[in-house]
């Protein structure tokens, strides 16, 4: 199921966003752009989400994911562009948009002084679900999350992956067609964010289309059909994961010589080496054939010019590199944004 | 029509009878102020105005039942203001997001909260009118079954219009400002004068004809006169002062309460339309 998810969206993008496989575009943007005040936290940003597929934003803090994901939600006034969720106009027909979607905010958001149930409850009942709706509803989703024996503990003794996973549960309370995660795992700890990452297989297994952000490399990586790399506020780049990682070549490979820049001079006119970063304390060159086939010759070339080779180090392309070769910068980099983002909140409530 | 309202009152409802303190405090405070406030103070007023002549021929009320009525005012006058406290706390804890993504229209959040507010002062009200009665408050007094179950009704109603004047407002304040603290300020700041340039605990007719103007239009008088409407009668005589209430007067207490209140709703959906999270 996955792996025939995957090809559809190769497919999708290697022909320009037509639709081969007939599947309806659940979410469809259109040159959306936002500002708050002098900065442009959106910047002209198109894509589109198919039925049933997990798409991915991602980017580090402060690259305008959570304004998207806001806008998208209804919870953000448009300001330029178009966008339509389920087939509605986030403009014009966001009582509709409502109707369609789930939401896990970033933030936690439950009422702690009332239990698992009741916060279910309360949500059912505010999107005027009938009562035995509700209830059935409530015990598929417990379920799901495995959260029964919690059914009447209030929110606050939950532990924290347990809070997220009843947001989770109210996020589907109403069958959404499309569950919106804003940083769904956003700092959990690696165990419960990987449970976590099995509740939202089971989920897509079951038909819902997911559109999240993270900031996290291996989620977006595991997770995703498609992914989108997010970085000030413009989409760099979209495919899946595997697209991503090949068009970083077949294997990366790090060297440490004694004189880099000289054996970089020399790795660029070796065929098959498609690029070479000489920026870092190691080199790094992506290769477009197999490293066993090619790395004797690597070595020989630079041993001739009297380079003396100290470390070599292989492996596969990881989001991280992808990340890296798109943005030209590190993640983590990025997150001394972070403050600026907050900032960004604290003058929204105003 | 819409009912979604419902949820916000049941959610209000379970936290009001979930947390037991504020529940035992808000029902003990009332029965304190009649019961420490209402009779030291009825004993020392009643002393000083046992000598001043009573209008001959018409009933004379005592101070604990004409007060009465303002502490019913009063009680549900800090309740109601304090009422929206909860809408900043959903708002800082992010909880009003939900809320807000919601299909449901911002009308049905404040009929909800407004409701939930309404219940909780009838339960005030109801307490204060039994206390009071095994107090030595004479509420009612040589009222039929009928005439007293049209009163109570009637103080009900009016209590009702009030509180969600009140809540109205409070809820407002709340979704606009973003501490606690900034909200308490200004709620004591605005309960200060409405409690004292009122005739809730005492006649206004000795006030200096500015104050005697302004409280005219104070909520909390148009509901203390409303309020002795209804369970004094029309006609009485209190510390010396004839009170002659006519059907004009009742009138007023209801137009300009129910005017207080939709002016309030006016403005919570306005800033509720405002409101960015």
């Amino acid at each position: 199921m996955r792996s025939n998810t995957l090809d559809k969206a190769v497919y999708g993008t290697a022909v320009g966003g037509v639709d081969l496989f007939m599947t309806a575009n659940v979410i469809e943007v259109n040159n959306l752009e936002h500002s708050y005040g002098d900065l442009k936290a959106v910047d002209n940003i198109s894509f589109t989400v198919q039925e049933g597929e997990i798409f991915s934003f991602l980017g580090p803090n402060g690259a305008g994911k959570s304004t998207v994901i806001n806008i998208l939600t209804t919870l953000r006034k448009i300001q330029k562009g178009k966008a339509k969720v389920n087939g509605y106009d986030v403009a014009k027909e966001s009582k509709y948009v409502r109707k369609s979607i789930g939401i896990v905010f970033q933030m936690m958001c439950l009422d702690f002084e009332m239990t698992v149930c009741e916060n279910l409850e309360y949500h059912g009942k505010i999107y005027s679900m009938p009562k035995e709706e509700r209830r059935k509803r409530i015990n598929e989703l417990l379920k799901l999350t495995e959260l029964e024996s919690k059914r009447n503990t209030l929110a606050k003794d939950l532990s924290g992956g347990m809070k997220r996973r009843l947001e989770l549960a109210r996020g589907l309370m109403t069958k959404p067609a499309v569950l919106f995660l804003d940083e769904p795992t956003i700092g959990f700890d690696i165990q419960t964010r990987m449970r976590m990452w099995e509740y939202l297989r089971e989920i897509k297994r079951e038909g819902t289309t997911i559109f999240m952000t993270t900031h996290y490399m291996e989620e977006a990586d595991q997770l995703s059909d498609r992914i989108s790399i997010i970085d000030h506020g413009k989409i760099i780049v979209t495919g899946s994961a595997l697209e991503l990682k090949n068009k970083l070549g077949k294997d990366l490979l790090y060297l440490e010589t004694s004189d880099n820049k000289v054996a970089a001079e020399v790795l660029r006119t070796i065929e098959s080496v498609t690029a070479v970063n000489d920026d870092a304390k190691s080199l790094r060159i992506m290769l477009g054939v197999d490293v066993t086939h090619i790395l004797p010759k690597i070595m020989d070339s630079i041993r001739q010019k009297g380079i003396e080779i100290t470390t070599v180090n292989i492996k596969k392309p990881s989001m991280d590199d992808v990340f890296v070769h798109y943005t030209g910068h590190d993640l983590r980099e990025g997150e001394t944004q972070e403050k600026h983002e907050e900032g960004e909140t604290v003058e929204a409530l105003k | 029509m819409n009912f979604a309202f419902r949820a916000i009152y049941w959610r209000e409802m379970v936290k009001f009878f979930r947390f037991k303190s504020v529940l035992f405090s808000s029902l003990i405070q009332p029965v304190m102020w009649l019961a420490f406030f209402g009779l030291a103070m009825s004993k020392s007023f009643d002393k000083l105005t046992s000598l001043l002549p009573s209008t001959p021929g018409v009933p004379n009320v005592d101070y604990l039942s004409y007060m009465g009525a303002g502490i019913i005012a009063m009680d549900v006058l800090f309740s109601s203001l304090f009422g929206g406290t909860n809408l900043l706390f959903d708002k800082k804890f992010s909880l009003l997001k939900e809320t807000i993504a919601s299909p449901i229209s911002r009308v049905n959040i404040v009929l909800g909260v407004g409701l939930s507010g309404v219940t909780k002062s009838f339960i005030q009200t109801a307490i204060i009118v039994v206390f009071g009665g095994l107090i030595g408050m004479n509420f009612f007094e040589g009222y039929t079954p009928v005439q007293t179950l049209v009163s109570v009704v009637g103080i009900f109603l009016l209590v009702g219009i009030f509180t969600l004047g009140f809540l109205f407002l409070s809820g407002a304040i709340a979704i606009t400002v973003e501490q606690p603290e900034g909200m308490q300020s200004i709620l004591t700041l605005l309960s200060m004068p409405l409690f004292f340039i009122s005739n809730a605990l005492y006649p206004v007719d000795a006030f200096p004809e500015v104050l005697k103007f302004l409280s005219m239009f104070n909520p909390l008088t148009l509901l203390a006169n409303g309020v002795r409407y209804f369970a004094l009668g029309t006609n009485f005589s209190v510390m010396g002062d004839h009170y002659v209430y006519t059907t004009a007067d009742i009138g007023m207490s209801f137009l300009g309460l129910i005017f207080f209140a939709l002016a309030t709703l006016s403005i919570i959906l306005w800033r509720f339309n405002k409101v960015d999270i």
